[in-house]
């Protein structure tokens, strides 16, 4: 065991890139549910962006085109879901289950000549002045563009929903679709346009995987990290600010097990690799205290 | 003065199996009160949806200041001036009132301008409201202020109000009143959707009388006997409840220092309720909903046991019980929701008179039910209440609520209670289900059970009951003898009116 191998530096800026991927996925997932729709498709959203982006940026040699793809390709799918649940009347938890399905699948049969790719680089932003700063530098201000969109989206979210007057709508249909249709404002369309959003992000968050994290393309390479986006969503109690905790923290307890593993500490690797499912459900399970919003997967139908 | 403010000219909507609208016109003049009346299904409802841009009528026209009006969406008829209470309220519980008002103008100044909007109109018109609370802590009355100053701060020309009555106090609907002719007399015209003709009477100018979609007549109601409105309404001779002397029985029920706490968030504690109920007695209970009516039914039920001495049944202590112990004991108990509390929605009367039935009906053996018994009892109750279905195999959420009210009410009588519970027996139920309930409720208790009423329609419970206690803050008046009770007595001891004044606005 060799404690000493392990960087704090390091550590602490791998954290946000770990974290980066699920925060990407929660944030849509929240404003999907904010409106009023429990979509359990994530995982299937996330590995579908993680190919397309990969696709496209192969194929154009450019990263940020992939991004794009990706965004593309998990809103096209949550579209799917949108048009089962919102206009065919569907039951969301089964049609989202159903999507994952279909999402692992469909990856995987586009992946079949993408096996053992390397994906175009994706350089780091070495922010001048800021990231010249000493530990903090390296830290916070050396990373890919990704890493601060993430942020910057959640940020955008925040003030969507608590400033603006569309997201006081999009608040309002999540809480009481019948009394929002009442007064005129229309559940579907909202909705839909929340349904796709959620899709883009979990596509950015698949497509952070497969381009920079890994970043090469192998199946099923999301392993779980749509159904922790939806955990997160939930014990974060639908806020955004949680959302970013629940999301860091996550990425912090990964990384730091990995290094723990790769040090050789003399715990069980099994525990250390759900050390940080049970850190995350404790820290915000602690925390927890919103409601969920009231229309939450409920099916609206206008004429009742 | 008189001057057309809207006209509806042969509005007609169906919809599949139903003619909701048929040929409907009629018209309301600039600062009229019009009243439209009818019974629950007679249509009322899709034609204020009409008027608001909800629904879109099948054919006919409406003219709004002598221009054509046809809303396409709500927006269209607020921009227009058409403003509308809606009767289940449209708020949103986990927002606070500003933010509910907001989402329901279409071009909201900014949020600090509105808090102060708020306020300054909720002090004009005595209706006091803070903007920053939040919705879901409001009582019922507070919340339909929500709504309706959510309506006065766009400056209707029309202010439609479903049913907005039913949540209130005698002394909460006065000053409503008081705010209604105020706004009149300052040329806002409002139509004003109700069954109650008590303050029909009281209110409105005019009156339209809505019978299965069609217009039956039109009247106006301070000249026109509240009796003969009614029948107008209901298209028949009405039967007031029979109700036969009775001697004075034995001590059915005694509550005796139930106390309990809220059993959850936005609940309502029982503080000392002390009362027996005599075989042969009729109590009722007033007061405005969430004020324990919940609790105290759900107390008598077994669905929060309590202290065992707090509740008697015929001299033996019952308050730890659980449910279907005191069922057997001749407990029975109806509560308020017929859907999802007195009833499972989506199971078949056969099932849910099983469910209540099973142990005094002995639809069970050795843990087998037996279902031709079960379905002999529920053909009884739809038989012997006039349940219109077309039979015991049809799911609850297929009735109406009239009929699925009477089917439960049913259920319970038919299983000879000792001491029957009932919570708001005739919420949402058209005048003729409604006499009929209240006629079983009465012939019960003329074959030797108790009954309590709770209810919130003071007109019923003075028509049922032989002595009424009022539930406020989760504490039981005394009881006093129904008769002789004024409507100022009752709202004395309801005493829910504090936080309100009369409008400030001079005249």
């Amino acid at each position: 065991m060799d404690l000493s191998a392990i960087n704090p530096i390091l550590l602490l800026a791998s954290l946000m890139v770990a974290a980066t991927p699920i925060l990407l996925a929660a944030i849509g997932e929240l404003v999907v549910e904010r409106a009023g729709v429990l979509n359990l498709g994530v995982e299937g959203m996330m590995i579908t962006g993680a190919i397309c982006g990969f696709i496209i940026a192969v194929a154009t040699g450019s990263p940020w085109l992939g991004f794009i793809g990706a965004a593309i390709g998990g809103a096209m799918l949550s579209l799917l879901f949108g048009v089962l649940t919102q206009f065919l009347l569907s039951n969301q938890v089964a049609t989202g289950l159903a999507l994952t399905l279909f999402g692992l699948g469909l990856s995987a049969l586009m992946g079949q000549g993408y096996l053992g790719i390397r994906a175009p680089s994706f350089p780091d932003w070495h922010i001048p002045l800021l990231g010249d700063i000493p530990v903090i530098g390296p830290i916070v201000f050396q990373h890919d563009p990704m890493v601060y969109i993430g942020l910057l989206i959640v940020a955008s979210v925040w003030f969507f929903l608590n400033r603006t007057r569309g997201g006081l709508i999009l608040r309002a249909v999540g809480e009481n679709h019948d009394a929002a249709h009442a007064l005129g404002y229309h559940v579907r369309r909202t909705r839909m346009l929340a349904i796709m959003f959620g899709g883009a992000c979990a596509g950015l968050g698949g497509a952070y995987l497969s381009l920079v994290r890994v970043p090469q393309w192998t199946e099923g390479m999301t392993a779980g990290a749509g159904w922790i986006a939806l955990a997160i969503v939930v014990f974060a109690s639908w806020k955004p600010g949680r959302l970013v905790l629940g999301a860091y923290l996550f990425g912090g307890v990964t990384v730091l097990q990995l290094n723990l593993q790769a040090a050789g500490v003399a715990v069980p690797v099994e525990y250390l690799s759900m050390s940080p499912y049970l850190a995350t459900i404790a820290v915000l399970v602690i925390m927890s205290a919103g409601r969920a919003p009231g229309s939450l997967g409920r099916i609206f139908h206008a004429a009742r | 003065m008189s001057e057309t403010l809207l006209t509806l000219d042969g509005l007609t909507k169906a919809y599949p199996g139903v003619v909701a609208n048929k040929d409907v016109s009629f018209s309301i003049e600039r600062g009229e009160i019009h009243a439209l009346l009818g019974e629950n299904g007679a249509g009322k409802s899709t034609l204020v949806k009409s008027i608001y841009g909800l629904v879109k009528p099948d054919s006919g026209t409406m003219t709004l200041n002598g221009v054509p009006f046809a809303p396409g969406e709500p927006g269209d008829a607020r921009k227009a001036g058409v403003a509308m209470v809606f009767q289940h309220f449209s708020l949103f519980d986990a927002m606070s009132v500003a933010e509910n008002i907001v989402l329901g103008m279409d071009n909201p100044p900014s949020p600090r301008a509105i808090a102060g909007e708020v306020r300054r109109v909720s002090h004009l018109y005595g209706l006091p409201l803070d903007p920053d609370r939040i919705v879901g802590d409001l009582s019922a009355g507070e919340r339909q202020r929500v709504e309706i100053i959510r309506c006065l701060l766009q400056d209707p020309k029309l202010l439609i109000m479903d049913e907005p009555t039913s949540v209130l106090t005698p002394q909460e609907v006065d000053i409503l009143f008081l705010t209604l002719r105020k706004l009149a007399a300052e040329g806002t015209s409002i139509l004003y959707i109700s069954h109650k003709l008590g303050e029909i009477a009281a209110l409105c100018d005019n009156a339209t009388v809505l019978r299965l979609g069609q217009v039956v007549a039109t009247c106006d109601p301070r000249q026109t006997a509240p009796r003969e409105m009614a029948e107008l309404m209901v298209g028949t001779v009405l039967q007031s409840p029979v109700r036969t002397a009775r001697p004075e029985g034995p001590i059915r029920l005694a509550l005796k220092g139930l106390s309990a706490p809220a059993p959850q968030r936005f609940g309502t504690a029982l503080k000392d309720v002390t009362i027996t109920v005599r075989a042969g007695e009729v109590l009722g209970i007033g007061g405005v909903a969430g004020n324990g009516q919940d609790e105290l039914i759900a107390a008598l039920s077994g669905e929060m046991p309590v202290a065992s001495a707090m509740v008697e049944l015929d001299g033996t202590p019952i308050g730890a019980d659980a449910v279907n112990a005191r069922r057997a004991a001749g407990l029975l108990c109806a509560p308020e929701e017929r859907l999802g509390h007195a009833a499972a929605p989506d199971m078949t009367l056969t099932e849910n008179a099983l469910l209540t039935g099973v142990r005094r009906k002995h639809l069970e053996q050795r843990g087998f039910l037996r279902w031709p018994a079960a379905t002999a009892f529920a053909k009884e109750i739809i038989e012997a209440f006039d349940v219109r279905t077309p039979g015991p195999g049809n799911t609850a959420r297929s009735l109406s609520g009239g009929n699925l009210q009477k089917f439960v009410i049913g259920r319970e009588i038919m299983q000879n209670p000792s001491v029957l519970v009932v919570n708001q027996p005739t919420w949402g139920v058209d005048a003729s289900a409604a006499a009929a309930i209240r006629q079983a409720l009465l012939t019960l208790a003329d074959e030797g059970a108790a009954v309590i009423v709770i209810s919130q329609d003071l007109d019923e419970l003075m028509e049922v009951s032989d002595r009424f206690c009022a539930l406020t803050d989760g504490r039981l008046s005394p009881a006093r003898p129904a008769r002789g009770l004024s409507v100022e007595d009752i709202g004395m001891m309801l005493g829910g009116a504090h936080d309100l004044e009369v409008a400030h606005v001079a005249t």
